[in-house]
């Protein structure tokens, strides 16, 4: 008999799935309390698996199909705590677009469910399974303010290509198991210890699939796109919650069934990182939408986690946690922002919108200030010591090229934030923005901006708790 | 444990910001916020008066030291004084006061949060100045350069936006090698503790590259020829305040890691690399002496005369000899005071008449007499007179470069002649010569706060121009030290 607490997070988080379901099939005008318990919900889950499965080393469970380990449990709650924090501050929003709907919140649950048996799976079809729940719920997130052209221009364009890349995926995952004879991850990394000019093509494939969920350059086209046509509480969800389940399905793939074949992979992996680090930064420096903007700083943030990945070793990985986690912090927080940028029931993201903002507005652009510079990665702020580790990891494997292109594209994009520190603060004033704010959002955005302010007096808690993560 | 002085003189200007952060803002002549500032500021020059004051400098080892666990197993917070940085630190606190009272006539707007940023800024170099671990350091080094980069772009001139980018740029992809160099360093030795490093040295194998790597990030600080661009333009650009700083503390800071980092911890490579600073350093002080003698912007003539300037500097600490590095910490601390004043000048009647061209002046000694002596008093310091402060830097410089390459020592002498040149030609024409522009005459002579100011640059600069002996007295035993290492390094490699 299984010990079914290990899973009860996820059999909580269905559980209530279906009930608010039915709870908003029988109930009118449920949407608010639907919400706000979705909220509480996301919650709960985070307590649960911080109480049942935090102290677990590890477990496999399902003949072997679903793993619980110290990285799926901090995966886990850094995954619901982020969705906690996107629902905690949108709700504002879409009111403003009336599509403050039922299937909104529902939704969300059901793709962070899907990131939970993601990160939690030990086996192909398990993590596949829970790819696709994450994916279809997020394509319908991407077009769920439909009407607007723009949001379902967002919404195909994601699901075309997803489903091109999550078709690239199972071929890999097909002709790794063909090689295998295996769909568990521990029984792959048995057989594949030699080396075969085929297997390359499933690893290839495979990485090329989540290389396409993380953006990583060159499988970055769809991001921009996107982001800007989403509404912007589903870009902050796409910036910040789906990665975390893919860098631990990367992390998880690199380092269980392929950790015989890392002279296949490391290449591939300093390439993906090199690339989305330098294009990113390059091509953020055009744009004057905030949120294309945001998306290509994304992709060139996921080129730094990706850098950590590559170095095959524990510190490596601990790196591009830390450096993750601390990206969501700084996301959350430019987010935060965005979605005050309002003014007669109309949202503002274009970049030019921010002219002149610290005139009106100091305090937030004093946030914005902190938190660019931060995303820029400048000493003392938070950003500084995410790149700092990553670095340290990298270097250590005497990765001089990958370090020198990195801390260099630093620089490039150090240029388009200070453009927009440069609007800020420099330019002319123009019309106030709406002040009153929900009290959750200022409240995300004190928080976050003030972890990322005051993260150097204390760096060593986050690497505390990553510590514990010893995969390889 | 004693009382961590040097942590409260980093520590005290934050304080100081953070009270004025909570202050309300008022447009126009906020008088709390200056006294904050102000009040600030002096009790942190008092402070660092009495660090002086309780050094003790027949000791090259560290003092004051504080050591902190921060990122665990990995990096120490550690502070502490030698010789050549109490100096630093004495320059840096005795300047930010000036800053503040200098704002009265150039800062209209947004004044709290200028001084706000100034203050940041304070604390960021006393802890540039006295971070004893590599991290400490880089953290201290490059957080500077957001409260400058406000500095220049909220509150400069016209061109501000070019110039602010240009100076964060520039130093930003300078120092991003250095970190590269500081991590590599970490998994070389097995630490970034400089104490501990200065005992166990580097492998030689590896010096050239992060000798190179440091030398990068210090030479667009300091900033040598041929990434001095920035410095120019952030000169023009910035409020007078803010090239005060820049030229007084910021640019001190490359000299520093220099003699610091460069020389301690690389002696290897720093002999290797030698001919490269010699060169690099003619070349910036003839080539931009000939520059500054064609400008007809009084604000970029002075910018490029503390290229010149620089360029003693880095030539100074890499002739290895005591006079060359004693000269070079003079020199930077006498052109720490002398550049400040000269930039303050400028300020004084570019407040007035809101043009910084030479052309626009002129015959102006007559109409104000007090500014033109106190003028022509820092000029002369520019120029090296020997009586003002700035002899004694040079001169030092010259002699340790004469021991050590003739051929380069005469062409740098070159320099003084032509900065001579272009300090007087620039103080003949504004200040001498008809009085062609009619509206000069409505000049006022030099208000309360601006006397203030420049008397109590004239003081040191005349003092220590006769009597430089305390200076010499902090830095001997630690210059002298740090030479010895250096030849034993050499020695047993």
């Amino acid at each position: 008999m299984y010990n079914l607490n290990l899973v009860l997070p996820e059999i909580f988080i269905s559980l209530s799935i279906m009930f608010l379901l039915i709870l908003g099939v029988f109930k009118k005008d449920s949407s608010k309390i639907i919400y706000n318990l979705s909220i509480l919900i996301l919650l709960i889950t985070a307590v649960i698996t911080f109480n049942e499965t935090l102290a677990i080393n590890r477990v496999t469970l399902f003949n072997d199909s679903i793993i619980v380990d110290y990285l799926s449990s901090l995966m886990k709650i850094i995954t619901l705590l982020g969705a906690f924090m996107v629902l905690l501050i949108s709700s504002s929003y879409l009111k403003t677009f009336k599509i403050f709907k039922i299937e909104y919140p529902i939704l969300i649950l059901c793709s962070v469910l899907g990131m939970m048996v993601m990160i939690s799976s030990n086996d192909l079809l398990v993590f596949y399974m829970g790819l696709e729940l994450q994916s279809l719920a997020l394509y319908v997130l991407a077009t769920f303010n439909r009407d607007q052209i723009k949001s379902s221009e967002a919404g195909l364009k994601y699901f075309v290509l997803s489903a091109l890349s999550s078709g690239l995926l199972l071929y890999g995952c097909s002709l790794i198991y063909g090689f295998s004879g295996s769909t568990n991850f521990d029984e792959i990394a048995k057989q594949l210890n030699y080396n075969e000019y085929i297997l390359t093509f499933g690893i290839v494939f495979i990485l090329v699939g989540l290389a396409f969920k993380v953006s990583a350059v060159p499988f970055h086209m769809w991001a921009p796109d996107v982001y800007e046509g989403s509404p912007t509480s589903v870009t902050l969800f796409f910036t910040m919650v789906p990665k975390i389940a893919a860098l631990t399905v990367f992390i998880r793939f690199l380092y269980v069934p392929f950790l015989n074949l890392i002279d296949q992979w490391q290449l591939i992996i300093v390439f993906l990182s090199i690339s989305s680090m330098l294009f990113g930064a390059i091509a953020a420096i055009g744009q004057t939408n905030l949120k294309r903007l945001i998306a290509y700083s994304s992709i060139s943030h996921i080129g730094y986690t990706l850098a950590g990945l590559a170095t095959n070793t524990n510190e490596g990985l601990q790196s591009s946690i830390i450096y993750i986690t601390i990206y969501i912090v700084m996301n959350l927080a430019l987010f935060s922002c965005l979605l005050m940028l309002k003014r007669n029931n109309q949202y503002y993201e274009d970049i030019d919108d921010l002219s002149g903002l610290s005139k009106n507005h100091p305090l937030l652009s004093l946030s914005l200030l902190i938190i660019l510079f931060s995303l820029a990665g400048i000493p003392p702020l938070a950003g500084f010591f995410a790149k700092f580790y990553i670095f340290k990891a990298v270097l250590e494997q005497s990765m001089y090229f990958l370090a020198i292109v990195g801390l260099l594209s630093t620089v490039v994009a150090a240029f388009y934030y200070l453009r927009i520190i440069k609007i800020i603060y420099f330019d002319k004033e123009k019309e106030k923005f709406d002040n009153d704010h929900n009290l959750w959002l200022k409240f995300s955005l004190t928080f976050s901006t003030i972890l990322i302010l005051l993260y150097f007096i204390s760096p060593s808690q986050l690497i505390d708790v990553v510590s514990r993560i010893n995969i390889i | 444990m004693n009382f961590p002085i040097l942590s409260s003189l980093i520590l005290l200007p934050i304080v100081g910001a953070l009270f004025l952060f909570f202050t309300k803002d008022k447009d126009g002549n906020n008088l709390t916020a200056k006294y904050v500032a102000l009040f600030t500021t002096i009790v942190n020059f008092l402070i660092s008066i009495y660090l002086w004051i309780s050094f003790d400098p027949t000791t090259s080892s560290f003092q004051f030291v504080e050591e902190r666990n921060w990122i665990k197993d990995f990096i120490n917070y550690k502070v502490g004084v030698d010789g050549i940085s109490i100096l630093f630190i004495l320059l840096t606190t005795f300047i930010t006061p000036l800053c503040v009272v200098s704002v009265n006539n150039s800062i209209k707007n947004r004044l709290r949060d200028f001084l706000i940023a100034i203050l940041i800024m304070e604390s960021f170099m006393i802890g540039v100045f006295c971070a004893l671990d590599l991290v400490v350091f880089y953290l201290f080094f490059e957080a500077g350069l957001i409260p400058m980069f406000l500095i220049i772009g909220i509150w400069g001139g016209s061109k501000r936006v070019y110039s602010a980018f240009k100076f964060f740029l520039y130093t930003l992809l300078g120092s991003v090698l250095m970190l590269v160099a500081i991590i590599s360093i970490y998994w070389i030795s097995g630490t970034t503790d400089v104490i501990k490093l200065y005992e166990l040295g580097i492998d030689a194998k590896y010096q050239n590259l992060l000798w190179l790597a440091f030398f990068s990030s210090f030479a667009v600080k300091t900033p040598m020829w041929p990434v001095h661009t920035w410095l120019p333009d952030a000169h023009v650009e910035a409020p007078t305040a803010g090239s005060v700083l820049l030229a007084a503390i910021l640019l001190k800071m490359a000299g520093y890691g220099f003699i610091r980092f460069s020389l301690g911890l690389f002696p290897v490579a720093s002999e290797v690399f030698t001919p490269l600073v010699y060169t690099l350093s003619v070349i910036a002080i003839i080539f931009t002496s000939f520059i500054a003698l064609m400008q007809e912007d009084m604000k970029k003539l002075i910018a490029y005369s503390s290229i010149a300037h620089m360029g003693f500097v880095t030539l100074g600490i890499f002739t290895l000899q005591q006079q060359g590095i004693e000269g070079s910490i003079i020199q930077m601390i006498s052109h720490g005071l002398v550049s400040a004043a000269l930039f303050l000048c400028v300020g004084v009647v570019y407040d007035r008449m809101h043009s910084r061209l030479i052309k626009s002046y002129g015959g102006i000694v007559t109409i104000i007499p007090k500014y033109s002596i106190l003028f022509m008093l820092f000029t002369l310091a520019a120029l090296g007179l020997p009586g003002t402060f700035g002899f004694i830097g040079e001169f030092l410089i010259l002699m340790g470069a004469f021991k050590d390459n003739f051929l380069v020592a005469v062409i740098a002498s070159f320099g003084v002649i032509l900065g001579a040149a272009y300090m007087l030609w620039l103080y003949k024409r504004v200040v001498f010569g008809k009085l062609v522009n009619e509206d000069l005459k409505q000049m006022m002579d030099l208000n309360r706060s601006e006397y203030l100011i420049l008397t109590c640059l004239a003081v040191p600069t005349l003092f220590f121009g006769f009597y430089p002996e305390p200076l010499f007295n902090t830095i001997e035993v630690s210059v002298s030290d740090l030479i010895n290492m250096h030849n034993s390094n050499i020695a047993s490699n």
